[in-house]
């Protein structure tokens, strides 16, 4: 029965990983990677590893798909314009595709051949234990965590302010009196903000 | 456990999984080297990174121990983080270019 789910679940998130690559439109290539995160969730179900189910469907089909598709609406890429690379390109990308996984597939032809056991590992995917290890045994790589997320966190709301000056030097440079409402409104935040 | 019954109960051979793993992240290699699209390249290394991910959950299943779950625990929040400060990269990059075409981009290419 799990045999036919994995199947089941592994023909899917192939199938739609193949259509994130190969959709034109970057749209459907966010809800094809939704359909793909979805199904390795599944996997992790399988696998029971529970927890890791819960995190995987909250940060990426959550979170991170979320951030893809607002910057898509931002940046106003929702149609098929992207120029394809040329022909040699495409195929020699096929090709070197193929190669990676010919050579992959060669070195892990035979590695393991056991089966998993479900039901005997069934207690470490729960929040317990993982957060009995995560406290514990990892308790200095959790805290680098937390460190990373701010910085990525200053390192993101930097980025921002910075553009946000550049466009509106430019657009009082260039535009004059006949800005358009959105330098208008960036410049008032940038005197509200320095006031 | 070769007869069908214990098949029926426990299941999945680890092989499966292994194949399953190098196949979604060929996928994503595909992608990277395939699109010009900075957001859609974005995605792939997501799903390399997912590909890695279930890799990790199946032997750390498999060999009963919990240490790799944690360590996907952690890639997660990496990911949360690399997909952050990728995306302002990509706004700020628009803003001076007009376009997420990574062709535009080849300053740094000689």
């Amino acid at each position: 029965m799990t045999l036919y789910v994995f199947y089941f679940l592994s023909f899917l998130a192939v199938l739609s990983a193949l259509m994130v690559v190969f959709s034109r439109n970057p749209i459907y290539s966010v809800l094809y990677l939704v359909i793909t995160f979805f199904c390795v969730g599944g996997h992790y179900l399988i696998l029971s590893a529970e927890f890791l189910f819960a995190v995987h469907i909250i940060v990426y089909a959550g979170a991170i798909m979320v951030l893809f598709l607002y910057v898509i609406m931002l940046l106003n890429l929702n149609q098929a314009t992207e120029p394809l690379k040329t022909h040699f390109y495409r195929f020699s990308a096929l090709i070197s595709a193929g190669l990676l996984m010919l050579v992959i597939v060669a070195a892990l032809r035979g590695a393991e051949s056991a089966e998993i056991v479900f039901g005997a590992s069934a207690e470490i995917g729960l929040v317990k234990n993982l957060g009995k290890m995560l406290f514990n045994e990892f308790l200095l790589p959790f805290e680098i965590v937390s460190i990373l997320l701010l910085a990525a966190m200053v390192g993101a709301v930097m980025l921002g302010k910075t553009h946000m000056k550049n466009s509106s030097v430019t657009s009082e440079k260039t535009n004059g009196l006949s800005a358009d409402p959105a330098a208008m409104n960036i410049k008032n935040a940038k005197q509200f903000t320095n006031e | 456990m070769n007869d069908s019954a214990s098949q029926a109960m426990h299941g999945v051979p680890l092989n499966y999984y292994i194949w399953l793993s190098s196949a979604l992240f060929v996928i994503g290699v595909l992608g990277v080297l395939y699109r010009r699209n900075a957001i859609v390249i974005f995605m792939c290394i997501e799903l390399m990174l997912n590909a890695v991910n279930l890799l990790l959950v199946a032997f750390s299943s498999f060999h009963n121990d919990g240490g790799g779950q944690v360590f996907v625990f952690l890639i997660m929040a990496v990911a949360a983080a690399e997909v952050a400060v990728g995306l302002a990269i990509l706004i700020v990059i628009y803003h001076n270019t007009r376009s997420t075409d990574i062709n535009v981009l080849n300053k740094l290419k000689w």
